[in-house]
């Protein structure tokens, strides 16, 4: 089954046309590595799926599982099923992570015809969740992601993407900033959470992660468009030859 | 003289007959009165505050036969447990029937003031209008010269008051035009410990009024007294308050003042310190709507070396609504290792809606560390769009940041069921913020 497919996707912000006619499709249950050098477009990417309103689409289609992603909310493309783990998880003081998670919880299961929980049956689901990311109960009466280091905003992205159990899951550098143990766990995480059902976009500068998460395809975006698809021997000879290898066989600027 | 000025002096109720002490204090606060009037927004201390309106109306005396008011009604204004001592005041009038007052320790104290001043006694003379200075301001003068009754709450040496007091004031239709001018009096003593909460609210939610307030507290040395208030006035009512504190040798104050109510609202908070090692905290959280106004002027006085305050006060604006803050800190040359941070956050949710902000810190002494920071803002996209790639929609993730934005200040309240209160009417008030 086709989960995603992008077809010559265009994007801007303001007067910068960053995204070029980019094209992929993901099936169910394949992890697709998207790799490339900082300023390629690779958040971008992620942003526009996840329906960022800071970008304009400018031309181009994307369905997902059959809808047409473009034409929805951002709370709608994470009701249908689409999750972003972000590169630089937000803060928000003044709201425990307990009830954020919660809320974010209860709207997807209403979106799916399931019923609310209340916060005594939530922390039973969440106990299973927070053994995913090997976190404690004391995270979630911290306020959103204020104050976290690095590694914990990292984590609590996919406690949420445990929690949430999306359809596509697209991970925005959740690599970076990671020493070795947290890095495992991140991705030992994610490695948990695959199923044949449920796709991955992992997005990363390097290759490290990709040890941990074996992909099934690998592609290099530069300049705003992928320059070049593979399997994950793709993602070594990158790490041996740099990107400039791609950016020079492909004529964009580095 | 004008006849704005004999409406002025006209304004000035009969006080209660007083302790002979007293009698010369408010008739020279009439005096002053007299002389001064009401402040104008010529005044720097005012200039940011429409007051203009007050001096043009032709107040009433308040009412001497209150207003109805039931338990039933008072219901939705009373929170925290039952056992808590509960002080109700109907347009400005001491109601025995719907008050709660339990068993107090020993040689605590906490009822009407008006009742202490018939008594006499020398607990009035020591702190009753020791605290507050008359010439604050007009309004202050006024109720000098005019207060008739308050809640009084006094805690021996080494006491805890382990219920909370409540404070509530209720206004009803019968207070319509008129001027109610209390006085509340905290005393805490050495060592002692308690928790105060004053409520401001309405059963008649369109009627003009002007609730012209003083606090006066005392935080003796070693004591620990937290100090909420909750203003929810008519939003056609005045509502001008200063609260003046005191703070003794390794005294623990920390006050909470929330303003929701009021076309025009102000709350000056004064904190002297006076003495070392004196720890002040200050929140507040204003929320306006419509054409309301509300202003908050706080003023720390760092006299003595080795003292820490910490204030923030955050504001959320919609509609046409204003505020003002300003945020003095005074540190004296001797007062060295003072530790001061003041800090205004205001969220604008109107294009139309605006605040005035100034922190002024006047400080003559060289080993400090001082700060001070000021913000008006929007709420953010980023975070917006966060809380919407999880699912939560457009308008749930909008009243959740506002939320936030609030909590963040109301999780400093120490006491819990004062912390809920707070949380349920931001929530309340968000269900109709546009
Ligand atoms: N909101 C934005 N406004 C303007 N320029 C942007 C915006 N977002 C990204 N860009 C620009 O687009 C390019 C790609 O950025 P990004 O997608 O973050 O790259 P990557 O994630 O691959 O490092 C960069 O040149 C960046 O400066
Ligand atoms: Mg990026």
């Amino acid at each position: 089954m086709t989960m995603l497919d992008i077809q010559d996707l265009r994007a801007t912000a303001g007067d910068a046309e960053i995204l070029k006619g980019i094209s992929l499709t993901i099936n169910a249950g394949e992890v697709h590595a998207v790799m490339g050098p900082n300023g390629s477009g690779k958040s971008t990417l992620a942003q526009v799926l996840a329906g960022h309103p800071s970008y304009t689409v400018t031309g181009g289609s994307v369905t997902f599982m059959g809808n047409d992603l473009l034409d929805m909310e951002p709370e709608e493309r994470a009701r249908a099923g689409l999750f972003l783990a972000f590169q630089y998880p937000v803060e928000i003081p003044g709201v425990t992570n307990a009830y954020f998670l919660r809320a974010a919880y209860n709207e997807i299961r209403k979106a799916r015809g399931e019923e609310e929980v209340d916060p005594m049956d939530f922390l039973d689901v969440l106990e299973a969740k927070l053994k995913i990311v090997e976190w404690g109960p004391e995270i979630m009466s911290r306020a959103v992601n204020a104050g976290f280091s690095g590694g914990e905003k990292k984590r609590n992205e996919i406690l949420q993407l445990a929690l949430l159990e999306p359809r596509l899951a697209v991970l925005d550098e959740t690599d970076s900033g990671l020493d070795i143990d947290a890095l495992r766990i991140v991705a030992g995480g994610v490695n948990k959470l695959r199923s044949t059902g449920r796709s991955f976009i992992v997005v990363t500068h390097y290759q490290r992660m990709l040890n941990y998460i074996v992909p099934d395809h690998v592609h290099v975006l530069a300049g705003g468009r992928i320059v070049k698809s593979g399997d994950k021997a793709l993602a070594h000879e990158l790490e041996a030859r740099g990107y400039e290898w791609v950016e020079a066989l492909h004529g964009v600027p580095a | 003289m004008s006849a704005t000025r004999v409406q002025q002096r006209d304004a000035i109720p009969l006080a209660p007959s007083g302790p002979g002490w007293l009698e010369p204090v408010r008739r020279a606060a009439g005096a002053l009165f007299a002389r001064t009037g009401f402040p104008t927004q010529r005044d720097e201390e005012w200039r940011f505050t429409p007051v203009g309106p007050i001096a043009t109306v032709a107040w009433q005396r308040s009412p001497t036969t209150p207003g109805a008011a039931d338990r039933t009604a008072l219901a939705a204004f009373r929170f925290g447990q039952p056992e808590w001592f509960t002080l109700v005041f109907v347009d400005g009038v001491f109601s025995e029937e719907l008050t709660t007052i339990g068993p107090l320790p020993r040689g605590a104290r906490v009822g009407s003031l008006r009742a202490a001043l018939e008594e006499g006694g020398d607990l009035l003379r020591d702190h009753l209008t020791r605290h507050a200075p008359t010439d604050a301001s007009g309004f202050t003068a006024l109720n000098t010269a005019s207060f008739t009754d308050g809640g009084l709450v006094y805690v021996p040496a080494g006491a805890d008051l382990d219920r909370p007091v409540h404070l509530i004031f209720v206004t009803t239709s019968a207070a319509a035009d008129a001027a109610l001018h209390l006085r509340n009096l905290l005393v805490v003593e050495r060592g002692a410990r308690a928790n105060v909460i004053e409520s401001y609210v309405t059963l008649a939610p369109g009627t003009r009024y002007l609730a012209n307030l003083v606090t006066e507290v005392s935080v003796a040395a070693g004591s620990w007294l937290e100090h909420t208030r909750i203003q929810r006035e008519s939003e056609r009512a005045y509502h001008i308050a200063l609260t003046h504190v005191d703070q003794h040798r390794d005294s623990h104050y920390r006050s909470f003042s929330m303003a929701l109510g009021g076309a025009l609202a102000r709350h000056n908070l004064h904190a002297r310190l006076n003495d070392e090692n004196v720890e002040t905290l200050l929140y507040g959280l204003y929320l306006t709507r419509g054409e309301q106004t509300a202003d908050s002027h706080t003023a720390i006085y760092h006299d003595h070396p080795n003292c820490r305050s910490w204030e923030v006060y955050k504001g959320i604006l919609t509609d046409r609504s204003r505020a003002v803050f300003n945020g003095k800190v005074f540190v004296k040359p001797e007062a060295q290792k003072t530790d001061a941070k003041q800090t205004n956050r205001n969220l604008l949710l109107s294009d139309t809606a605006k605040v005035d902000t100034k922190p002024q810190l006047e400080i003559f002494a060289d080993d400090v560390k001082c700060t001070h920071g000021a913000t008006v803002g929007r709420l953010d996209d980023v975070a917006l769009f966060y809380a919407r790639s999880r699912g939560i929609g457009a308008e749930a993730a909008r009243r959740l940041l506002i939320y936030a934005f609030a909590a963040e200040v109301i999780d400093e309240v120490a006491l819990e069921p004062v912390r809920l209160e707070l949380d349920r009417l931001v929530l309340e008030r968000l269900g109709t913020v546009g």
